[in-house]
């Protein structure tokens, strides 16, 4: 910038708005330039992002990698599963909301969207449930072989959000796996450790009377006893973020959650 | 009148905006927990201290001290933003897990420091050096603060297993307080000892000394 002419008043009131025009000016075109632009790029991050997510908790992705044992990208993989979404009330599949464009999390914030619940109901501390929401299924011969459920529960710090995948029995986890957590790191944070993670493929979800039964135990019941079909090891250290972790689990595959739903998917196939 | 060297050079031992000047902490507690947040948040600030110390001095004749800091602000801020998009589309997982602190840098008493203490009274050449340096400074001490903490809290660097844990089938008991943000004050002061060891000029003198107390007797 030339220096100003002779004369000329910096301090006077003519140039504090001129350069206060000037810099607003200058500042939101360079800042508009570069949301917009990168605006298609972004988007395209959250979405592989979100896909990745579901992958992982299917325990379809290997630790630290993008690719899966046979080289398959994240856009291939995903491409297998068919997005649907469900009422949950009545636990159908609906068209009432485009699953691509849909976001459940949003919808519980919405009192339209979505139910009060209360603190019986409540177990997972949401304070509200959408009415539609998600699930992600991929078939297999026109069989269900994998169904991933988004879920999410109160912690001790903070919401954790993740994703809980089902084998094609609808009963067996196939894997559990958190995007977004803010548990202690080193205790609750754990719940990101590939080792303790490992132990949720194979873990029975309901019992013989179709009941929630999932349970994070400091000490497993013996090896092949009915009990031990339900039990995973609880975080050491973490009471809290365990019973989050427990109440999270049993809160969506239990009545008010995809319960209902799951039902009618046995029922019918 | 400084020499580019000096102004490029000073800060990262002799003049540390960390060690001596005490800014810019509430950034090295929060993203040294591992190396790979640190070094795209050091980059991040590098490129912003840079950028806004060069188009502060560009404008210094043609601003008004009237409103010379909001100005230094709305140029700080618009650079942060744009750091943060570009961080966003092209290093997402690491932007997710700098979540705010890069919008932080906005209010890092370091930048806004530079501007007003460097840019506004230097051509945009040395103010750009000056930025480059001070934001150098800064990440010398991030990052001797996350070698320290990501071994020992969790057994690795940069993501690569170091120090197996005991909870991965290992040897290692990992050091839980080194996650948490405290840690990084215990390590940044024990920086500061050392610095002034080895450059006894950064010692403060005391403001007041405790007299001696002469008259022991009244206490008995």
């Amino acid at each position: 910038m030339p220096d100003p002419k002779p004369g000329f008043n910096k301090e006077g009131l003519a140039n504090v708005l001129l350069v206060a025009i000037a810099v607003c000016l200058v500042c939101s075109i360079v800042v508009s330039t570069a949301a917009v632009m990168l605006k298609p790029q972004q988007l395209r991050n959250q979405e592989l992002d979100q896909k990745q997510n579901i992958l992982r908790a299917a325990g379809m992705l290997p630790q630290g990698s993008n690719v899966d044992a046979q080289g398959r990208s994240i856009e291939e993989l995903f491409s297998e599963f068919e997005v649907r979404a469900v009422d949950l009330a009545t636990g159908e599949f609906t068209d009432a909301v485009d699953p691509r464009a849909y976001d459940p999390i949003k919808a519980a914030k919405d009192p339209a969207r979505s139910r009060d619940l209360n603190d019986a109901e409540d177990i997972a501390t949401l304070g509200r449930r959408e009415n539609v929401s998600l699930v992600y299924i991929r078939e297999r011969d026109g069989e269900i072989d994998k169904l991933v459920i988004p879920v999410r529960g109160y912690g001790l710090w903070g919401t954790l959000f993740g994703y809980l995948a089902l084998e094609g029995d609808l009963q067996t986890v196939a894997g559990l796996g958190f995007y977004s957590q803010k548990e202690t790191p080193g205790l609750g944070g754990e719940v990101d450790n590939p080792a303790w993670k490992a132990q949720w493929p194979g873990v029975a979800l309901y019992d013989a009377d179709g009941e929630p039964a999932v349970r994070l135990v400091k000490s497993r019941s013996a090896k092949g006893s009915e009990a031990s079909r339900y039990e995973v090891d609880a975080l050491s250290g973490a009471t809290l973020t365990t019973r989050g972790v427990e109440n999270l689990v049993r809160f969506w595959t239990g009545e008010l959650g995809f319960g209902p739903f799951l039902d009618n998917l046995k029922s019918t196939s | 009148m400084a020499t580019p060297k000096e102004v490029l050079v000073d800060p990262i031992f002799n003049n540390n905006p960390i060690a001596l000047q005490v800014l810019g902490i509430c950034s090295a507690l929060a993203v040294t927990v591992n190396m790979s947040t640190t070094l795209v948040m050091c980059a991040a600030v590098i490129a912003v201290t840079t950028l806004s110390n060069t188009a502060v001095s560009l404008v210094r004749n043609r601003v008004p001290s009237s409103i010379r800091i909001i100005v230094q602000m709305t140029i700080i801020a618009s650079l942060v933003i744009v750091v943060d998009q570009i961080l966003q589309a092209v290093a997402y997982d690491i932007s997710k897990s700098l979540s705010v602190f890069v919008g932080l840098i906005i209010t890092n008493c370091i930048v806004m420091g530079r501007a007003e203490a460097f840019a506004m009274q230097n051509g945009p050449w040395l103010s750009a050096l000056d930025g480059f340096g001070t934001a150098l400074g800064y990440s010398v001490m991030l990052v001797a603060v996350a070698l320290i903490r990501e071994p020992l809290g969790s057994g690795t660097l940069l993501g690569f297993e170091l120090l197996p844990r005991v909870a991965d089938g290992g040897w290692y008991q990992a050091n839980g307080m080194m996650l948490l943000a405290p840690s990084a004050f215990f390590i940044i002061g024990l920086f500061i000892w050392a610095i002034r060891v080895w450059k006894k000029d950064q010692i403060e003198e005391a403001e007041y000394e405790i007299e001696p107390n002469l008259q022991y007797k009244e206490a008995m």
